[in-house]
């Protein structure tokens, strides 16, 4: 089983995919399911403390604003811990503030230097794509090192 | 002063279940899954069910829903428990957030339906005769300098 980060880290289909043949998927749950779980500081609504923006500062430099470094807090120890990754290029649900806008970037910018697997895929618009990219998620899967089900 | 943060359910995980189903609603996929439950908390909603519970639990009840209709049954980690007051539209009024970007999938979801019974249906054969799409980076069109003239205009008038 290998763990394949998402993009985007909320996409219900990439989620179920990678799960559904094998493989763990590492999406935005994860690292917001950890803050809710974790005793500390009250900060609704995602748990986002103060602390967070200094622990970004592993993925983006200081001058980097703290919103980006906040959410790289999150999505920094999964862009560790993905032996491969999934990107649909054309998420238009991925949008956000500037913040968000700017996290994704690095997120995408990081994954490509990572030098792991990655797949690269649009949405389906019509069946045909839709088989095609199942077809191609499930190859990619498939060809893991980790193996999987697929 | 900074309150303290207790967290419940702590070492659960929730997981969403969406149903896009000609034979089967979310009522029914709610009625079958407390069949199988064993102690997992569910909560039926519009498009599925939240399912709450220790890992290995869930993890065995997601295998058993998956097996009611696979093609059409999609499944994904929430980092909340259901009924959360930061996320619960009850509080909040509107959407949920992060609805949005489901429904917005939820559109496509017949697509891929269609992929894994189309991939069922080739079984071993299912070699993808086409490579996987080359990565697509493609580069947005740069405005146009009279376009972006008539906006300043828009904009100032």
């Amino acid at each position: 089983m290998a763990k394949v980060f998402i993009y985007p880290a909320t996409s219900l289909i990439l989620s179920d995919l990678v799960a559904r043949f094998g493989h763990k998927p590492l999406g935005a749950a994860l690292g917001i399911r950890e803050r809710i779980q974790t005793a500390g500081v009250d900060s609704p609504p995602l748990q986002i403390t103060p602390e967070e923006p200094k622990r970004g500062l592993k993925y983006a430099a200081v001058e980097v604003p703290s919103g980006v470094r906040g959410r790289m807090a999150i999505y920094g120890p999964l862009l560790e811990e993905a032996e491969a990754a999934i990107i649909v290029t054309d998420a238009d649900l991925a949008f956000g503030c500037m913040g968000c806008a700017r996290t994704d970037e690095l997120i995408l910018f990081s994954l490509r230097q990572s030098g792991i697997p990655i797949l690269e895929l649009k949405y389906p618009t019509n069946e045909e794509e839709g088989v095609q990219f199942v077809a191609a998620v499930k190859k990619f899967l498939a060809g893991l090192e980790n193996g999987g089900e697929a | 002063m900074m309150a303290e943060y207790s967290p419940e359910y702590v070492g659960t995980v929730t997981r969403y279940v969406f149903v896009e189903s000609p034979s089967m609603t979310p009522g029914e996929l709610a009625l079958r899954a407390y069949e199988a439950s064993e102690g997992v908390l569910i909560k039926e909603t519009c498009f599925g069910l939240q399912v709450t519970g220790d890992p290995e639990s869930v993890d065995r009840l997601i295998e058993e829903i998956r097996t009611f209709d696979p093609s059409h049954i999609f499944v994904k980690d929430r980092g909340f428990p259901p009924g959360d007051p930061r996320r619960c539209r009850a509080n909040l009024g509107g959407a949920r957030p992060g609805y949005l970007g489901h429904e917005r999938e939820f559109r496509i979801l017949r697509y891929i339906t269609r992929g894994l019974e189309e991939l069922d249906r080739r079984g071993e054969e299912a070699e993808v005769p086409e490579e996987p799409a080359p990565p697509v980076r493609e580069k947005k069109p740069k405005l146009d300098i009279k376009r972006l003239q008539e906006l300043i205009e828009t904009e100032e008038s």
